[in-house]
């Protein structure tokens, strides 16, 4: 039995007329919402890409290796550097209005539980995506400007899944062994800023500094950390292997990566906060 | 269908469109590549000849039209199929695009690893040598990329698409950006690697040289459309003044 539209009832006519008016909308409607919904459309669609291709366990061990050495490495020293100036800052900062509420003793603790819980892993994700981010986009964008990608594709060697999956996986694993980094010299630098105008013994002050930490304060740091990894290493790799063609778009993919990857840590964190306040703290 | 067709056509296409937005690139082209052959594709700059070899390779896709290759329709295979085909067809791109990131024995080496998946390290060695010899750059092997001239990178880019043992390899302006000597030599060297390798060729080029030395068959591009087909010497003869201003 074959349905007509117009035999079809009052209901679905209206239907119809919403759904064309809705489209004529959207089609003659803004450019920049839609341009906003393809982006958000091809990124789902990469993301997924990645996810199939890490399901069918096709990773480049290799590659995927080198590039956890170079993301790791390149990242190691500014991470360490930033984690100790904050420790360092975080203890100078608080400590006189600790001492003038006759709370001292509890500046360890709180400088752990800040560092643990949020300063260490939104500070280090986001020197992560200015610096490993930013090479990630120039470098694939730079490969596909200069066709480096296409040949690898006409020879038939995948290169999303050589270039893509490696740096997403690195850059996933890679977080939070520098949070970790991150942590402890912040809680290094901490001790020093407490050393400054006070005397403390560094056994006594990492222990007092983990003493409030809880599982319910490690674990969501650690799933966060992993999050955000992996949201740099996508949006990374997405900027640059979509990259047009021109030297322009170079610099634009090194600096959309990044700015789209902070935003990317902000919106995760948030959502982390949520999460945890609802299954962790009562 | 396609296995009763004339064997010798190794790649086929049929009325192939492509437009960008609203401009139409190519409106109807149909032509065949024989085994062996050298056909040299030639036309103004923006009348698609790049597009065109992309689409065999599936690097664009046509929005009309046909092309198999090796009796395969092309926009019919699913990634594994079409990456087994491609690994039957070389490119050479204009800018060579080697990998910037590795140096010149990493790029030969990076196929064979990749899409061969060949181990023995002698065997990859050997094979590395043998291109390189033929494209005569064996001194280059430890060199970076940005180490080395245009017309050596053309070369590498050429020896990393031989290193597949490709049956047809597609050139995209191969002397584009060179002296004239460097151009002939090229030249000389499509013409040496088709004799050892056997392989048909697609030659996009605005080169006299090129047209002169390489070509067993002429395509003159117009409008998207195929203006004039032929050997170099039939095309020479011609009235036509677009073909003249391009052979003179």
């Amino acid at each position: 039995m074959e349905i007509h539209p117009k035999s079809s009832g009052g209901a679905t006519s209206l239907l119809r007329k919403s759904t064309i008016q809705v489209s004529k909308k959207i089609s003659a409607g803004k450019e920049k919402s839609s341009s906003l919904l393809l982006a958000v459309g091809d990124g789902g669609y990469f993301t997924w890409q990645l996810v199939k291709e890490i399901f069918r366990f096709r990773i480049p061990w290799g590659e995927f290796i080198r590039q956890c050495y170079l993301v790791g490495n390149k990242s190691l020293s500014l991470v360490m550097a930033t984690g100790f100036i904050m420790g360092l800052v975080l203890t100078i900062q608080s400590r006189p209005i600790l001492v003038e509420f006759g709370a001292e003793s509890y500046l360890p603790g709180m400088v752990g539980i800040s560092l643990l819980r949020e300063m260490g892993p939104v500070i280090t994700a986001l020197i992560f995506a200015g610096k490993v981010g930013s090479g990630i986009g120039a470098e694939l964008g730079s490969m596909k400007v200069t066709e480096q990608i296409d040949a690898m594709e006409v020879s038939g060697a995948r290169p999303f899944n050589y270039l893509v999956v490696s740096r997403v996986l690195a850059c996933t694993l890679m977080v939070p062994l520098l949070v970790i980094f991150a942590d402890f010299i912040g809680l290094l630098g901490s001790y020093i800023g407490a050393n400054i105008k006070g005397d403390s013994n560094l056994i006594l002050f990492f222990s007092r500094a983990f003493e409030p930490v809880m599982f319910s304060d490690l674990l969501p740091a650690i799933v966060k950390s992993f999050l955000f990894g992996a949201a740099i290493g996508i949006v990374s790799c997405y900027k640059g292997y979509y990259a047009s063609s021109g030297t322009e778009s170079v610099g634009l993919a090194a600096n959309s990566a990044v700015v789209l990857s902070s935003l990317m840590i902000f919106i995760i964190d948030a959502l982390a906060v949520q999460f945890t306040d609802i299954f962790f703290i009562q | 269908m396609s296995n009763t067709k004339n064997i010798t056509d190794v790649v086929r296409t049929t009325s192939i469109q492509k437009s960008f937005g609203d401009q139409v690139v190519l409106k109807d082209i149909s032509f065949s590549l024989r085994e062996k052959e050298k056909l040299v594709i030639l036309g103004k700059s923006g009348s698609g000849k790049s597009v065109l070899i992309k689409c065999i390779v599936r690097l664009m896709v046509p929005d009309s039209g046909n092309i198999e290759v090796f009796g395969k329709d092309i926009t019919g295979l699913d990634t594994e199929q079409l990456n087994e085909l491609r690994e039957r067809i070389g490119f050479l791109f204009q800018s060579a695009a080697l990998y910037d990131s590795m140096s010149v024995r990493q790029n030969l080496e990076f196929p064979l690893r990749r899409v061969k998946k060949i181990k023995d390290r002698k065997l990859i060695n050997s094979k590395v040598e043998e291109v390189l010899s033929n494209v005569n750059l064996e001194d280059a092997i430890d060199k970076m990329p940005s180490q080395l001239s245009g017309g050596m990178r053309k070369r590498i880019g050429l020896a990393r698409t031989l290193i597949m043992d490709p049956e047809i390899i597609l050139y995209d302006e191969p002397t584009t950006g060179l002296d004239p000597i460097t151009s002939v030599e090229i030249c000389d060297l499509i013409n040496d690697i088709q004799k050892k390798y056997k392989s048909a060729s697609i030659i996009i080029t605005h080169d006299q040289n090129v047209v002169k030395i390489t070509s067993s068959r002429l395509l003159i591009l117009r409008d998207g459309l195929i203006h004039a087909e032929g050997t170099y010497e039939e095309l020479k003869k011609s009235n036509d003044e677009w073909v003249h201003s391009f052979l003179n």
